[in-house]
């Protein structure tokens, strides 16, 4: 048994080295990318000085810059994470590699975990440069700011992203033409509903209700109480929790329907694209 | 040579043949075309054994490679490899097995090491001596030191395939699944596959089951050969057995080209366009 387990642990790691290899492949990608993203989340941000030029007196540019840069960041990470594990099961099928990893002595489990450790680091990697260039150029005070525990609540968050991730990824495993295309509306939905750019107060009541099991809404909540506000680690507990609960319901169901969705697959000839 | 490697038992496969969309279903139109690819197949093989499988493009050979491998599930009958069933028990059936198909799947940016270490960490195996291993087999395949570290997709067609080869060596599978492993390959590659695949039976006692269109190939390598045709397994018998299956030609001894062509003769034409 123990032996095993080490095997699969190993195991894991080996999804961890393939995508790190196709990093290195696709590093020119990659600062596209993250290009991008910068400028994504430069230009979102200046929309809080633009209304205060545009609006009244009473609107605080500097505070609604912050807001928008939270949300910025958080999001960029969540859906980083999101993407990083339904791309991969893409990219597999893409490649018709598919059936080889599919194939191999491994758990789920183990598949996840391995793409998963790559994921965060990747993710909170990514983020961080974002995170440094948006501060430098809007001069923004962090001295006051929770910053461990601001990265504490966004792993915490990380866990239901990885069970949304592992239900997303079961698309491109049925769906090999237009699969990957059809997880942006999950990212699209959750954008919507999470108060990543507003407070859900603004929504509609029956979207608000959507929010309340959105994860994301207490991931972006947390973080800006941590970097805005300063609240001590602690007291971040309140947002922790239901983003935790929030993933141990979400992984064990992400699994339980990709395990069910590999099985139809299985069943039906979907992971081959020709006899 | 007797304990029974796989065990095939009344195996069935049918397939519904529909749009990648599978809704909103266009009334009174055509609905799904069923395909019947693997008809009530019985066979074993035993242990150290070459068991070819002959039969027409879209016979079925592939699907029935992929039911021994756990990549399909079968619609009835069952499949057992060293006793394990492939349905109840497939991790035990994975770690016994490895496949090598028509179509070399790689990440085709990554090069042949990157490729195969991942590969070889999926099966728990230590990296620094499947590293070593590595170009040991590529060096044994014929595959210049040089190509090692470059992309896969800068190599040939054959030399991918030698790559895809050894991905399955690595791990010292007891049974090896080789779908058309020489299709598209120059004479010297071929021989230099036909060689090794006779090296393993001898040296490892690997069990080795083989698809192929060349029939010299099967002839020289196979131990015992099934034809297949639409699904169904037409004749299976030593080499020498089924050439004796049909009368000399214009003075000729028979082929097993000619007994090909008897067994499967009248379906040549119609499913020439199935691969
Ligand atoms: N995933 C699949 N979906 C639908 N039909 C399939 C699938 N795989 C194979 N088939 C069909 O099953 C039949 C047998 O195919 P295959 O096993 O690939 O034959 P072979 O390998 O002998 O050429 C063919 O008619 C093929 O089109
Ligand atoms: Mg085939």
């Amino acid at each position: 048994m123990i032996t095993s387990a080490t095997q699969q642990l190993r195991a894991s790691y080996a999804f961890v080295e393939r995508n790190a290899y196709l990093i290195r492949r696709y590093w020119s990608w990659e600062l596209v990318w993250l290009t991008y993203s910068i400028a994504n989340s430069l230009s979102v941000s200046y929309i809080g000085l633009g209304i205060e030029k545009m609006g009244g007196q009473n609107i605080d540019g500097r505070q609604l810059v912050l807001y928008l840069v939270v949300g910025t960041l958080v999001w960029r990470y969540l859906s980083l994470l999101f993407y990083w594990i339904t791309d991969m099961i893409a990219l597999e099928r893409w490649e018709g590699t598919i059936e080889y990893t599919l194939m191999a002595p491994i758990h789920r489990l183990t598949h996840m975990l391995g793409q998963t450790t790559f994921a965060v680091t990747y993710s909170l990697l990514f983020t961080g440069i974002i995170l440094a260039v948006t501060v430098k150029l809007f001069q923004i005070d962090l001295s006051n700011a929770n910053l461990v525990g601001a990265t504490l609540v966004m792993l915490s968050g990380s866990l239901s992203f990885i069970g949304v991730g592992i239900v997303g990824s079961i698309l491109p495993l049925l769906f090999p033409e237009r699969g990957a295309q059809m997880t942006h509306v999950i990212i699209a939905l959750l954008l919507l509903v999470s108060g990543v750019y507003y407070p859900v107060e603004v929504l509609p009541h029956a979207l608000q209700q959507i929010a309340v099991v959105s994860p994301a809404t207490y991931v972006l909540e947390g973080t800006r109480s941590a970097l805005l506000d300063g609240l001590p680690t602690i007291q971040l507990w309140a947002f922790v929790r239901p983003a935790l609960i929030a993933g141990a319901i979400a992984i064990p169901i992400g699994l339980w329907l990709f395990g069910l969705a590999e099985r139809y697959a299985k069943r039906t000839g979907k992971l081959h694209r020709n006899g | 040579m007797n304990e029974i490697a796989i065990h095939v038992q009344d195996i069935y496969k049918n397939f519904h043949k529909q749009s990648s969309f599978p809704w909103p279903r266009r009334n009174g139109g055509e609905v799904s075309r069923q395909v019947v690819a693997v008809d009530n197949v019985s066979f074993d093989v035993h242990k150290g054994e070459i068991f070819g499988v002959l039969g027409p493009n879209g016979s079925g050979k592939s699907t029935l490679v992929r039911l021994i491998a756990t990549l399909l599930l079968p619609d009835g009958g069952s499949i057992t490899v060293f006793d394990h069933d492939v349905v109840r028990d497939p991790m035990a059936v994975q770690r016994l097995i490895n496949r090598v198909s028509v179509e070399a799947s790689f990440f085709k940016k990554l090069s042949p090491m990157e490729n195969l270490s991942y590969g070889a960490r999926l099966y728990g195996l230590n990296n620094r001596q499947a590293r070593i291993q590595i170009r040991e087999i590529l060096n044994r395949l014929g595959l210049e030191a040089s190509s090692v570290g470059k992309p896969v997709e800068e190599m040939s067609r054959g030399m991918q395939q030698k790559v895809a080869i050894a991905r399955a060596l690595l791990t010292h599978p007891a049974v090896l699944l080789l779908d058309e492993p020489t299709t598209g390959l120059d004479p010297r590659s071929k021989r230099e596959v036909q060689s090794l695949v006779c090296e393993l039976r001898d040296q490892e006692g690997t069990t080795i089951l083989l698809t192929t269109h060349d029939m010299v190939e099967a002839d020289t390598l196979c131990d015992r050969i099934a034809i297949m045709d639409s699904g169904r397994v037409v004749a299976l018998e030593t080499p020498e057995k089924l050439r004796s299956l049909v009368p000399s030609q214009n003075g000729h001894a028979p082929t097993l080209e000619d007994v090909f062509l008897e067994l499967t003769g009248k379906k040549l034409v119609s499913e020439e366009a199935n691969s």
